[in-house]
């Protein structure tokens, strides 16, 4: 029997097994002409919650599935605690995974679906049953053991994989778009509980999704990949503050290209100069990628004649923040965030001036 | 709503009496006694003709061994298709539903030089026949377990039990066979009725199954000829009837009732 999963101690009590390191080193994969992985690699260590975000086609599954064993691999190596699981089938590498797709056992109740992995490796039926009554109470389906799936709510099942998944306590926890399926409501709530259970268990975690939003609220640190290589991986402020490419920039919230000039490690734009980030073209004329709340909207007044001229398009209330859509007498149209408590005053064809705070910016070749 | 239960209700009789009047005239004709009696003589003979016994156990075997056969070669087959070999699935449907395309006189002329093999091989037992009876459901059977295979997400589930720990042979004792246990009721139930009414090639591969003998005995004895037939329509009803029972059936409430928590 093996000893991962024979402990007397609960597992949400006294994790018996401490996330381990993740190390992928140069996958590649094609199916036909198309390259799904370019010599991706990625190191996670042990307890981090790592989420892969791109769009469609990007090769975050096909990463994710490398490391779970249900993908082949061109070339690259995958190592999971200093072990090189290359050449290991997927039901001797100890990975739990969710799925996009609801995948719970439609001819098993819910305990029974937790209890499937324990009962693959010999786990006493008493104990069984005792583990897979804490990991539903851990996801809060205790009261839902003896349903079916059929009988659970989207939301539901996903919990029940979840706790299905951290019941043969894993080497690694992997994620595939697991709230894709469902409503906006149960995504947030469920986002942040799958978060909070990670954090208890403290299970290496590698999560794919595409909604950038996901993978900002619940990472340790987030990895953009495009077109099968991973374009940065940082913590999601990081990301967010300091994206290294114009992919990363645009992919991750919202972005507006600006003309600008660049020189002596800043750029001059709308009437101001702004440190550049790393990785920006250092002089000559330059496209700045600047957020929605790094813009400055004020009514226009002679005491801000520096900044540049425009008019309001379209104001659109968000809640506590407006979105506010500029046409600049150069005719750059840019999309500003502002204080709802502001957006009063810059109502469509309000004449305004725009300027620009002074956080680093990242500049690209080209014109904007 | 009234007069669309009075339609619904009227195509229920019509159609329930075109399928039973035949029956009641078989039962009507098998039970004719001399002058205008009632007689179950035909009916005692059943269990009294040796031949007619000896036939009805080797179909019942027959039936058996196809049903085996069949699921043994194909859900193994189309489930490994599906999991692993996704592009060769509209191959193996094709060759599947050939024997479809292919009358049974034809099947006959093209395999009676491999039967001179087999029964050299294996003897000439009837149970032989089970090799080109499994051919025959083939289309039929493969068409039910593929439906079963259609109605779950067999590709998920696989992958969520082999990174649960299963073997192949484990996701497909546990997760692919009681989650297509329709499908594969469909396949043995169709096989089953195929096997009990076949006549063609039993016939001209000159072994003595129930059709066969019902034949024969139609020519010496109507009467105990036609009983058989209601007998064996029953037992194919009552076979229904229990497999019915085994199928899967909905369980709880659906989807829609079920709120988030």
């Amino acid at each position: 029997m093996p000893d991962d999963v024979t402990g007397a101690g609960t597992l949400v009590e006294a994790p018996a097994r401490p996330g381990v390191a993740v190390r992928l080193v140069e996958l590649r994969r094609s199916f036909g002409p198309v390259v799904a992985l370019d010599g991706l690699s990625l190191e996670i260590v042990p307890g981090e919650l790592v989420a892969l975000l791109g769009p469609s086609g990007c090769g975050k599954t096909t990463a994710l599935r490398a490391l779970a064993g249900l993908q082949e691999l061109d070339s690259g190596q995958v190592f999971v605690d200093g072990r090189d699981i290359t050449r290991v089938s997927a039901h001797r590498r100890g990975m739990g995974m969710v799925f996009q797709a609801y995948s719970l056992f439609p001819n098993m109740t819910a305990r029974e679906n937790v209890a499937y992995g324990l009962r693959l490796r010999r786990v006493p039926a008493a104990q069984r049953r005792k583990r897979a009554g804490e990991l539903l109470d851990l996801v809060g389906l205790a009261s839902h053991a003896g349903h079916y799936p059929d009988q659970l709510s989207g939301g539901q099942q996903q919990r029940v994989a979840l706790a299905r998944a951290l019941a043969i306590q894993p080497k690694v926890l992997l994620l595939d778009e697991p709230l894709s399926a469902l409503d906006a409501k149960v995504r947030a709530q469920l986002r942040d509980e799958i978060r909070a259970v990670q954090r208890e268990v403290g299970t290496t975690t590698l999560f794919v999704t595409h909604d950038q939003e996901e993978a900002l609220a619940m990472a340790d640190r987030v990895g953009v990949m495009s077109a099968g290589r991973l374009q940065q991986i940082a913590s999601p402020v990081e990301l967010y503050e300091r994206p290294r490419t114009a992919f990363v920039a645009e992919f991750v919230g919202l972005t507006n290209r600006l003309a600008g000039t660049a020189g002596g490690g800043s750029v001059q734009l709308l009437g101001a100069r702004v440190p550049l980030l790393p990785g920006s073209v250092e002089s000559g004329p330059v496209t700045v990628l600047v957020r929605p709340e790094s813009l400055l909207v004020t009514p226009a007044e002679p005491d801000a004649a520096e900044r540049a001229a425009g008019r309001v398009l379209a104001a659109t209330f968000l809640g506590a923040l407006c979105r506010v859509r500029v046409r600049l007498d150069d005719g750059t149209v840019l999309l500003a965030q502002v204080s709802s408590v502001d957006v009063t005053q810059l109502a469509p064809g309000t004449p305004v001036r725009v300027g620009v705070r002074p956080a680093p910016v990242l500049a690209i070749a080209g014109s904007a | 709503m009234r007069a669309r239960a009075a339609i619904r209700w009227s195509i229920l009789v019509v159609v329930g009496i075109y399928l039973l009047l035949p029956i009641l005239a078989m039962v009507e004709f098998s039970t004719r006694g001399a002058g205008s009696s009632r007689t179950l003589a035909a009916w005692r003979a059943i269990g009294t003709d040796a031949d007619l016994v000896s036939a009805i156990t080797v179909s019942v075997e027959l039936a058996l061994l196809t049903v085996a056969g069949t699921l043994l070669l194909l859900v193994p087959t189309m489930t490994w298709v599906q999991l692993r070999v996704p592009r060769m699935r509209r191959l193996v449907e094709f060759i599947c539903l050939l024997p479809l395309t292919i009358p049974a006189i034809v099947i006959v002329v093209g395999i009676a030089p491999i039967y001179a093999w087999v029964n050299y091989l294996l003897g000439d037992s009837p149970l032989t026949l089970t090799f080109v009876y499994i051919v025959l459901v083939l289309p039929y059977a493969y068409r039910a377990i593929a439906a079963g295979l259609s109605g779950v997400d067999i590709v998920t589930l696989a992958e969520a039990a082999r990174s649960l720990g299963a073997s192949w042979r484990q996701v497909l004792l546990r997760i692919v066979i009681p989650n297509i246990r329709g499908g594969i009721i469909s396949a043995a139930v169709i096989s089953v009725a195929l096997v009990l009414g076949e006549f063609t090639i039993a016939s001209l591969l000159n072994f003595n199954t129930l059709q066969v003998v019902i034949n024969l005995l139609g020519k010496r004895d109507a009467a105990v000829s036609v009983a058989v037939s209601v007998a064996a329509l029953v037992f194919a009803f009552l076979l229904l009837l229990v497999l019915a029972q085994v199928a899967p059936r909905r369980r709880g409430a659906g989807m829609a009732e079920v709120e988030d928590a």
